[in-house]
């Protein structure tokens, strides 16, 4: 079965079991999104991929394609709810982007440049969250995380070695390494598991790469994440 | 320092600068701007600033302020900033998130006192300062719109040069000041 449905007015086909995002991103078609991987189901915990339709927000990750709907997007209501996400998001872990290796790879960043951030408007919470340079080659920097459970997923259901988990709730909620002292060098993980390159900001770093690429050389630099995005998304299509 | 503009021309725009508990840095980014200073100084003149060396703000259109609040003196001249200025920016990673000097957030404020001025390797050992000219500190260092309403904030650590002439540029023009994608930079 497929059908098609509107995006902001346009026609977007799609292939029965697609989700929204995913007929969108098929069609060449961008909708924001932070904890979505096309590889993972759908965690639906950030709701940067927010949409309307008939009145109705929905997340667009989880939500599945259905014939005939309208769907709201590139809004300015949606894109000011987002950004008041991507604020909290700011407020919430410690993001000091001039010292952080990441800086320029960061999807977290490249949103907020997107939806024109300019400040984080709330007051920050500065929570405490010690970093772990414990383990040869991977450093972790817990003051950073959005709580996708990128690497939680991917360690557990592909590398196979389950090293992370979150624990507590609402501001107390935070990334912990499954060992008994809680440090990730008595665990196996390794420079090159999954979990150790998937993370879209920068908690999880590889030791000795920090700041090779220079600034105005890294991905989103020059171009919206939007952009990149879709043109990485052309290319993966022609492999 | 003359405050009336000429009698030719629109009136210029009266602005204030300060550094807070910032490197300057941004400071030294703004006169990045080079040339553009000579056609900027036909449209605005200096009142507080540390170009000027004047140590009080009087009525302004524009303040634009560097670093985060880390002492009781960066209250009072962010108030005083605030009262005096009808536009206020917060510029830069400091101003607008507390930046590098935020980083002792999680720390207790003793503890990291005694770590700099008692702990450290070939110290005088006269301990922590503590002579009353000094500013209070406070316990945790704070955007300055965590304690004054700010008007437009220009972000970067430094904002580049081609982000404040787009900023004032805008601003001077009575435009809502609004940066393209590339000049939107934390770093
Ligand atoms: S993780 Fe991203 S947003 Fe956070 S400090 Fe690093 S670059 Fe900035
Ligand atoms: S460490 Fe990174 S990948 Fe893991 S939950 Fe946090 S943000 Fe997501
Ligand atoms: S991308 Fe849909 S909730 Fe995060």
């Amino acid at each position: 079965m497929s059908g098609q449905f509107q995006l902001d007015g346009q026609a977007v086909p799609f292939e029965d079991g697609q989700t929204i995002l995913q007929a969108a991103r098929a069609a060449g078609r961008y909708i924001p999104h932070l904890c979505w991987h096309p590889d993972f189901p759908p965690h639906g915990s950030c709701k940067l991929c927010v949409v309307k339709v008939g009145g109705r927000h929905l997340s667009s990750c989880a939500a599945p394609a259905v014939e005939g709907i309208e769907v709201e997007s590139d809004t300015a209501e949606l894109r000011a709810e987002r950004r008041a996400l991507l604020q909290m998001l700011f407020v919430e872990g410690n993001h000091f982007c001039p010292s952080c290796e990441k800086s320029g790879h960061c999807q977290l960043q490249a949103q907020a440049y997107e939806h024109e951030m300019m400040s984080a408007r709330f007051a920050y919470f500065y929570p405490p969250r010690p970093v772990d340079a414990s383990h040869p080659d991977i450093v972790l920097d817990f003051n950073r995380c959005i709580f996708c459970e990128l690497c939680v997923r991917a360690s557990r259901e592909v590398d196979g070695k389950n090293v992370f988990a979150l624990s507590g709730r609402g501001i107390h909620k935070h990334l912990v390494v499954n060992a008994e002292s809680g440090r990730l060098a008595d665990t196996d993980f390794a420079a090159d598991d999954l979990a150790a390159n998937i993370c879209p900001v920068g908690v999880i770093l590889h030791k000795r790469q920090g700041f090779r690429v220079p600034i105005g050389e890294r991905p989103y630099d020059a171009r919206p994440i939007s952009r990149v995005e879709l043109a990485a998304g052309g290319r993966e299509a022609d492999e | 320092m003359s405050t009336s503009g000429s009698s030719a021309g629109p009136r210029k725009l009266r602005v204030a600068t300060t550094s807070l508990a910032g490197c300057f840095g941004c400071h030294m980014s703004f006169l990045d701007i080079d040339e553009y200073l000579f056609d900027l100084l036909d449209r605005i003149e200096f009142d507080r600033s540390p170009l000027t060396d004047l140590k009080h703000c009087g009525p302004c259109d524009v303040g634009l302020i560097e670093g985060g609040v880390c002492n009781a003196e960066n209250v009072h001249v962010l108030r005083e900033f605030r009262k005096n200025c009808k536009t206020l920016v917060a510029v830069g990673a400091c101003a607008i998130n507390g930046g590098l000097p935020a980083q002792r957030n999680h720390l207790e404020l003793g503890a990291c006192l005694q770590e700099v001025y008692a702990f450290r390797d070939g110290l005088s050992g006269s301990g922590i300062p503590n002579d009353p000219e000094l500013p209070l500190l406070i316990d945790q260092v704070h955007p300055i719109h965590e304690i004054v309403r700010v008007d437009y904030f220009l972000p970067g650590c430094p904002p580049s040069g081609a982000a404040f002439r787009a900023f004032l540029t805008d601003l001077i023009a009575g435009r809502t000041p609004r940066l393209d994608y590339p000049a939107i930079r934390y770093d």
